[in-house]
This record gives C-alpha cells, structure tokens and sequence, in this order.
C-alpha cells in the first residue's frame, strides 16, 4: 500500500499525450503535490542529463542511470567525480515510479527526496552542497524560462525542491512493461514465451520461490514486494564482526555522520543495509527488493554488483544465499532463504524466464542490448 | 529509574540501541537510583525446535532461534544473561534438544534455562535435566531476585498412567483442548521450596519469577493455565515489586494481579492466537487484542516477535518488535498501577481482528 497520499492517473508522455499504464503494470502513483505536466517532464530530462551539476562536471544523474545501459552503468559499484567509486551498484530508473522508498536501503522515501543526495555525496557528484547546482540554473536562460513556465516562478525562488521535483517526474515517465512474460501472462498470448521461458516461469513461482519477493500478481506484476531483506550477498564481509560493525556505525551516526555518506564510503558499514537507516536489529544486512523487469539489461547484479550473470544470480539462490555451497549460512539471514535443490535444467530455464522479462522499450533504448539480446552466453 | 539516571546509565553503559529495536526480550533493570547496579539481560522463549529424521530439522523453527541469538550478540551494552524460556523442543527429544542448545551455544554469556512441557513430557524431564541441571532455582544479581520455576508439571496420576510411551504422553500434552490432558502446576514441592526460599528475601527486595506457563488462569483449554497459581500468587504476595515472566502463550500478554505484574514474551517459532478468556480477577488485557493467526506465509517471521522490556525500580516496561506488524509499547502505569499498552489500550484504538484467514 502506498504511504503517501498520491493520486493514480494515467501516465504523461513525454510528448505530453496520454499514455495508458504499458501492459502488466499498474497506473503510476503520482503524488499529489507534484502533478506530471509535459513541460515538467522536459525540464526534468534535461536536469537529468546536465553534467554540470558536479564537482568535476562530469557527472549527471544520467552516468550513472544511462538509458543505453538499461538505466544503469553496468558496472558492479558506480563510479563518481575523479572516478571514485562507492559501496553498490546503480539501480535502475526503469519502473522506479512504483518503489515505495529510494535506494538500496531505503533511505529515501521518494523520488523528489532520492535525487538530491547523489551531487553531493563525496563519491558521486562530489558538491559540497548544493548551491552550485542552483548558480548553474539560475544563470541559465533556458532554465529560468522552463522554470517559471513550470512552476510559475522567478530566477531567484528556484529552489532544490523545485529541481527535484522535476527530475521526478521525468523519472516516472520511464516506465516499462510490454515484455514477452507480460504478452504470455496478461495477454493470453501462449507464443510469446519460448518453451524454456514457460518452464522457468513455473520455477520461478514455484521450486524457485522467486516470486515470494519478486510479486506476481493477477492483473500486473511490478517484480518487487518493496521490502527490505538480508539474502547473504556480500554480508561475509562482516559476519562475525556484526556487532563491532553495528556499534561503529551507530556512534559516528550519533556523532552526526551522514548515512548517506557513510554507507557509500564505509564497505563494512554499507553490508548493515536496511539497519542503518532504521537501526533495528531484525533488518542488519537487510537490502531492498529490486525489479526484475529488464533485468537482463542491468548486469552486474546485486546491491554490490557482486554477481556477473544471472546464472551466477540462479546459482547464488540456489546454494541458500551463497556463492559458493561451502560459505557459512549467517544467522541474520532472511528465512525465505534456503538451498533451493533445483537441476541444471530448471536453472538455465529459470535465467531464460528473466529475459522475457525485458521490455520493447528498454531494448531500444539500449544499442548496446539491441546488439547483444538474445546471444549473450549462459554460464 | 528517573530520566536523568536513564540517560546517566544510557551514557555510562554505551547503550547504543534504542528500545524497541531489539530482537529478544531484553531486560533492563534499574536499581536504586545510583546507576552502578544497573544491567540488562536477554531473554528468547519457544523455539519448538523439530526433528523431522536424520540430520533434518524444521527449518523455520531453526531459523527463528538462529536470530535470535545473531541479534542477541549485538546488543550493546551486552546482556549479562540470556534466559531461554522453555519449549526449546517440539516433541522433546534428545536430538532436539541437543540441536536447540548447538544453535544457543552461540550466544555470548551465561544463559539460564526455563523447562517447557515440550521439553519434559516425554521422558519426564530426564535428558533437560542431565544437559541443563534442576529445573527450579533461584539466584541474586545485583540486588534482585530471580525465581526459576517448573510451573508444567500436572497430577502425578496422570503423569504415571500406563502409558503406551513416554511419547504418546508428550503428544497428549501437546495437544490443544484435549479432554485427556491435564492442567500443569508447579505442585507442593516446588511451593514449600519456594516458600522457604523467599523467607530470606527482603520485602523491599524486587523479585523476578521466570516460568514457562502463565502463573495466572487465562485458559484452561490450551493450558494457558497454572492450576495452583493463587497459592504461587500468595507466596509473592508480601513483597513491594514482583514481576513474572512467561513463554507458552505465543503473544503479547500483560495483566496486574495485586502487587504482582504479569508479562508474556513473543515466541521464536509461530504465533498464537488470543483464546476466549477466563479469568477469576479483573484482568487489564485488553478484551481483543490483535488476533495473530493471521500469519502471512511468505513471510517466515509474521507474528513472531520479541521485545525489550526496562524494569524501572522493579516495574517493567516492553517494548514489542513486531516484524511485518505494528510495534506495540506495553507500560506499567503508575497512575492506574497496572500495565497498559500504551496506543492500543483503549478500546477504539484497538484494530479490528482479521475475519479471513
């Protein structure tokens, strides 16, 4: 159920004509204080795409959430001003109009408040806050035009609000469903699957147990019960320390770090998850539940990207949370994660079945998935 | 404890997690106002542990107890005990005990162990026995009291039927609103030891009772129940401050008899749902309290729980986590002298019960 009160309407297109929700999605929420206008949406692809807003002015929202690259960069942890990296791997703004919080962890509540972390974090955009983002707007025709068109404002009352929640409503405009799997499920189109794609749909609501997290449900699927839960990937890093961890961070939290900061820059506090932004001990470890729609455009995987593949995905759920079947299981482990005994055949079925997943629009957005779908190695 | 003492000793003692975000029960005990006294310990209570055959177990239950004790060890300041109380096993037998004390063996510290009917039916308490040692004791810790109880025992008729096996005893136990089971109590024995026992005791000094059923009459039927829990009452009567703490039931409890407060903790296994209640005095539970066999499927933690309690000169407060649910805050009341559950209390603030299942 969605927190926030927000009104369901059809989705704008960019072109600024009505767009019915693509096929086996639902309507995308908009709240009620940031209504979708075309011009809004346009202002926020630009913002989006402005490489300005850093401290080397390098980077845009778009380095990291590149459309070509299924919103993503495709490269296990991203990579900031002076190409410094941080802690986890980009997630994609595909479909993200239906998460009901922002980031791995959740901090972020919604999409306004998401976009504003990222050009002033030390390791992304590098600002020292956001005051250069504002100069560049406010000394910029074409932006102080758009502006006062949008939210019938003048030059000197553009604030980050105003900017984030333009960059929002551009996001909620890429949306995408329309995928085989839609087409078989919702569209009664049996053909639009391939046979391995039939029976990987049936382990992934059955022997798989995907779907306890990645909800299908019977009109529309969004691929993600958004919650928050510790499947064991990259949590080694502090097994066994969980405690020293857990007390280092909440001390220089108290002692007034940024969380944001600190989970980006800090490995070992990063692995704390959900924890760091709750502080309750039930979600150490804890990550939120992804998408799986284009996941096939998305790789390297996981909330640290530490997976290359999606056989290495199938592999890891199948060995119970591990990438290998000799790692130690940890206590903090969600309990919907066990050895999941499926054969080689159910999971290379399983890995087809996540690329009916891809949507029409994705692909062509994505040369270089244009080039590559359907011929990429299985391992 | 005032508030500036529980800021003194949350400094002092490096508390770093906040109350209600804690996995087990977690028992804060202040004393005297000074801060030197104070400590916490832990408490995790029915884990149902289930041997299915050879080296499987119920993997649920298995998990429930492994969490607990993960999160247990991170606590800050660290416990300095854990209770366990009671019901480590389903069917009490030997590989499920042994495997419920392989799993608690990774918590940090002394832990002390309360005997659950599951435990004992089989073979009348014997192995528990020989890996834990008795099954009734009391001890002092920084100035309270502890009194650990065996409240399931019953009618030694009924224990020493004829039998077909020790087995088909404990399923008889088991078995809820059973017309051949019997009610538990904690028996003469226990009561004349325990007597004896709180003669030393000062009346000023708190007094904490750990049992695995309620030492109070709620109902009959599924032995939420302590057949001589008046006598027990009567013994705790003479003192200032007397808390009990109890498993078996599954759910949030809270009720105040006399000077005597009664709390239940959350189990690790599965939940119970609120049985229609019977009870000889006014009881301060609320009428309907959420109905938890609801319990979702897909979610292997739904209405299981735990929960931190502060014992403030000898009053405790709780703190229930409730994954995949509301928390909920159970206070003793100075003004009332009573436990209340402070947004759930009254009556139009309780939720309507779930009528699907």
């Amino acid at each position: 159920m969605l927190q926030r009160s927000c009104a369901v309407i059809l989705l704008v297109g960019l072109t600024g004509s009505l767009q019915a929700a693509p096929l086996g999605l639902p309507p995308v929420p908009i709240p009620a204080d940031n209504p979708q206008t075309p011009e809004k949406i346009e202002l926020g692809d630009r913002l989006f795409h402005d490489a300005r807003f850093s401290a080397d002015g390098k980077v845009s929202c778009a380095t990291c959430h590149d459309a070509e690259k299924g919103f993503t960069d495709n490269l296990p942890v991203s990579k900031g001003f002076n190409d410094l990296t941080g802690t986890r791997n980009a997630p994609t703004v595909w479909n993200s109009a239906y998460m009901t919080s922002m980031f791995w962890d959740g901090r972020e509540p919604d999409l306004e408040g998401q976009s504003m972390q990222p050009p002033i974090n030390p390791v992304e955009g590098g600002l020292e806050n956001h005051d250069l983002i504002l100069e560049v707007i406010k000394s910029d025709a074409q932006y102080t035009g758009a502006f006062n068109t949008v939210f019938n404002i003048a030059a000197d009352k553009i604030s980050m609000d105003h900017v984030a929640k333009a960059i929002a409503s551009f996001e909620r405009t890429q949306v995408s469903g329309d995928s085989p799997f839609d087409h078989y499920l919702y569209g009664q189109d049996a053909a639009a699957m391939t046979e391995s794609q039939i029976r990987g749909h049936v382990v992934f609501v059955g022997q798989g147990r995907c779907v306890s997290c990645h909800t299908i449900e019977q009109t529309q699927a969004i691929f993600t019960d958004n919650r928050f839960h510790n499947i064991g990937v990259g949590f080694k890093r502090i097994q066994g320390k969980e405690s020293e961890t857990a007390a280092e961070f909440l001390v220089s939290k108290r002692a007034g770090a940024d969380v944001d900061i600190t989970v980006l820059t800090q490995a070992n506090m990063s692995e704390l998850g959900r924890f760091a932004v709750t502080e309750n001990p039930t979600e150490v470890g804890a990550f939120k539940t992804p998408s799986l729609r284009n996941i096939d455009l998305t790789a390297p995987y996981m909330h640290d990207g530490s997976l290359e593949t999606l056989a290495d995905v199938v592999d890891f759920y199948n060995n119970g949370g591990r990438v290998k079947e000799t790692d130690p299981f940890s206590g903090f482990i969600s309990g919907g994660i066990r050895k999941l005994n499926l054969d080689d055949q159910q999971k290379a079925d399983l890995v087809e079945f996540l690329k009916a997943l891809t949507s029409p629009v994705a692909v062509v957005k994505n040369k270089q998935a244009a080039l590559t779908t359907g011929t990429k190695e299985i391992k | 404890m005032s508030e500036i003492n529980r800021r003194n000793f949350l400094k002092k003692g490096g508390a770093l997690f906040a109350a209600g975000a804690l996995p087990v029960s977690m028992i804060d005990v202040a004393m005297g106002g000074t801060g030197e006294d104070d400590f916490t310990f832990a408490y995790i209570s029915d884990s149902h542990i289930t041997h299915i055959k050879g080296n499987k177990f119920v993997n649920n239950w298995d998990h429930g107890l492994k969490r607990a004790v993960a999160e247990t060890n991170l606590m800050d300041p660290k416990p300095d005990f854990v209770f366990y109380g009671g019901d480590i096993a389903q069917l009490g037998k030997p590989e499920e005990i042994d495997h419920g004390l392989e799993i608690l063996s990774g918590l940090h510290g002394k832990t002390h162990y309360v005997m659950g009917e599951h435990d004992y039916y089989v073979d009348l308490g014997d192995y528990w026995k020989k890996q834990l040692g008795p099954d009734y004791y009391s001890f002092d810790h920084k100035g309270v009291h502890f009194v650990v109880l065996n409240s399931i025992l019953t009618h030694e008729a009924w224990m020493h039927k004829k039998w077909d096996s020790g087995m088909d005893r404990m399923l008889q136990m088991a078995r809820l609103d059973n017309p051949e089971g019997s009610p538990f109590m904690v028996g003469d024995a226990q009561r004349e030891w325990l007597s004896k026992d709180l003669e030393k005791i000062s009346k000023e000094t708190p007094v904490i009772v750990f049992s695995h059923s309620p030492l109070q009459k709620i109902y009959k039927g599924w032995n939420f129940w302590t057949d001589d829990a008046e006598e027990v009452q009567a013994l705790l009567k003479p003192f200032n401050k007397v808390t009990v703490l109890y498993g078996h039931v599954h759910q949030i409890q809270y009720n105040q008899i006399g000077n005597i407060s009664f709390h239940a903790v959350m189990a690790t296994a599965w939940p119970w749902p609120y049985p229609s209640s019977y009870s000889q005095v006014e009881s301060h539970m609320p009428k309907l309290t959420i109905p938890m066999n609801r319990a979702d499927p897909f979610f292997e933690r739904d209405a299981t729980g735990w929960q931190f309690m502060n014992v403030h000169t000898g009053n405790v407060d709780i703190e229930y986590l409730l994954p995949n649910n509301q928390n909920r805050k159970v206070s003793f009341d100075e003004k009332s002298g009573h436990p209340i559950d402070e947004t759930f209390q009254a009556v139009a603030n309780q939720i309507t019960p779930q009528k699907h299942y």
